[in-house]
């Protein structure tokens, strides 16, 4: 499950890398491919737990724990993840500049920050 | 572990043994308007013949969950069921103080729905875990196991002259907070509560504790003191919980806290080890001493002497 999960996110790293240049070949010249970066969800808590990455970085939560957790942005500002189990991963891609703080909308007490610059 | 060279089948016949112990549900009499817990074994039946009337509290059966240290809840939840059908004073009711299921699945929901219909209980009256809400805000929970008396899901009744409130506490929850039940609940429980005697034995009940049991894990109500402000003027207040799967007890002047065992596993008690997940390492045959035994309290209220005995077997 996990494995097909991961082939899963690198296949769609993979697209992504290979469309976004041409998605923004009209405006810019030089587009690095979206890089992923990774939250660890380990002990009730997102590590790191305020992570800063450039625009268009994609980000991507995978849970550690035995429990479940669920992504969830505190304002809004992307979509919430369904039930994490052991090792199911989640992947936001940031295209904006912004402090998007979120939290485990079961374990509340489990809060994270995404700077993206 | 000790039974690692046991045959398979053995160590888990073995292992279920002692979950089934584990996990069993607590029996609660009421008795001149004074609720006591009882171990839910045979030595419970004689004391629920003196009762006024019984009921039983199962809470966090996590269906779904399938790793170390339980990976049969279906089988630890019958267990436990069939130890309320064995007692010899049928409880009135039970109550399932939150998470039935793991994940919130449908395939979770139906599997406890048919548990709990094999074991034939009286009627069953559930509150909402953390779990059971994942994804829809609690729209299937409360589709099939809703009062539908509010529509928050909140929900009072009386009962042989006790009033019993089930409260969510488990929606909307902020960014860093902790359980809450918000302000319109607050405001129904306040008009619920406001038109009865201060004689009437109260027996509230919500999946996450409503006092400040461990903060840093999330264990208690943010709004929880507001709700109990309303209830201090009874003479007899039982508030009972889930969500921490182990026993911890408070007692408020006339207000008693109390928090069930999992019929699935256990956790930690609070602040030991690195976070509030299944204690995993525990060997069956070690599992009583993660329960422990709690002292017997009394509580003198203004017209009667509260004994509130620990759940231990």
């Amino acid at each position: 499950m996990s494995v097909l999960r991961i082939l899963q996110t690198l296949a769609l790293s993979a697209a992504l890398s290979a469309t976004a240049p041409l998605a923004f070949a009209a405006n810019t010249t030089s587009v690095a491919p979206a890089k992923s970066y990774a939250v660890d969800i380990r002990n009730f808590a997102f590590s790191p737990r305020t992570l800063t990455v450039p625009a268009g970085a994609r980000v991507v939560w995978t849970n550690r724990d035995d429990e479940p957790h669920v992504v969830t942005s505190a304002g809004g500002q992307f979509t919430m993840s369904k039930a994490l189990d052991t090792s199911d991963s989640y992947a936001v891609t940031f295209t904006h500049a912004g402090t998007y703080g979120y939290f485990c909308s079961i374990h509340p007490m489990m809060v994270g920050t995404i700077i993206v610059q | 572990m000790r039974d690692t060279d046991e045959q398979p089948i053995d160590g888990r016949r073995q292992f279920l043994k002692c979950m089934a112990w584990a996990g069993a549900g607590t029996l609660w009499l009421m008795n001149g308007g004074v609720l006591s817990a009882k171990p839910l074994t045979s030595a419970g039946s004689a004391a629920a013949a003196d009762a006024t009337f019984s009921f039983v509290q199962i809470s966090d059966s996590h269906i779904g969950f399938h790793k170390a240290p339980n990976m049969d809840v279906a089988a630890t939840l019958r267990a436990s069921l069939a130890m309320v059908n064995a007692q010899s004073t049928r409880p009135d009711f039970l109550l399932h103080t939150g998470d039935l299921t793991h994940l919130s699945r449908p395939e979770e929901f139906d599997t406890l729905t048919g548990l709990m219909q094999d074991a034939h209980p009286s009627k069953v009256f559930y509150v909402p875990g953390e779990h059971d809400v994942i994804g829809d805000n609690g729209a299937e929970f409360f589709r099939r196991f809703g009062e539908r008396q509010q529509n928050g899901g909140w929900y009072s009744f009386d009962h042989r002259g006790v009033h019993f409130v089930g409260l969510i506490n488990v929606l909307n929850l902020k960014a860093g907070g902790l359980g809450s039940l918000g302000s319109d609940q607050l405001a129904w429980l306040k008009k619920d509560l406001a038109s009865l005697s201060a004689d009437t034995p109260l027996v509230v009940f919500a999946h996450m504790p409503l006092w400040s049991l461990y903060p840093q894990w999330g264990w208690g109500t943010d709004d929880g003191d507001e709700a109990v402000s309303y209830m201090r003027r009874f003479g007899s207040v039982s508030v009972l919980n889930g969500h921490i799967h182990q026993i911890q007890q408070k007692v408020e002047g006339t207000i008693t806290f109390y928090t069930a065992r999992s019929t699935a596993y256990p956790q930690p008690a609070p602040g030991v080890g690195p976070g509030p997940g299944p204690m995993k390492d525990v060997a069956p045959s070690d599992l009583h001493r993660h329960l422990g035994i709690r002292d017997v309290r009394h509580v003198q209220g203004n017209h009667l002497l509260a004994i509130t005995d620990e759940v231990m077997s």
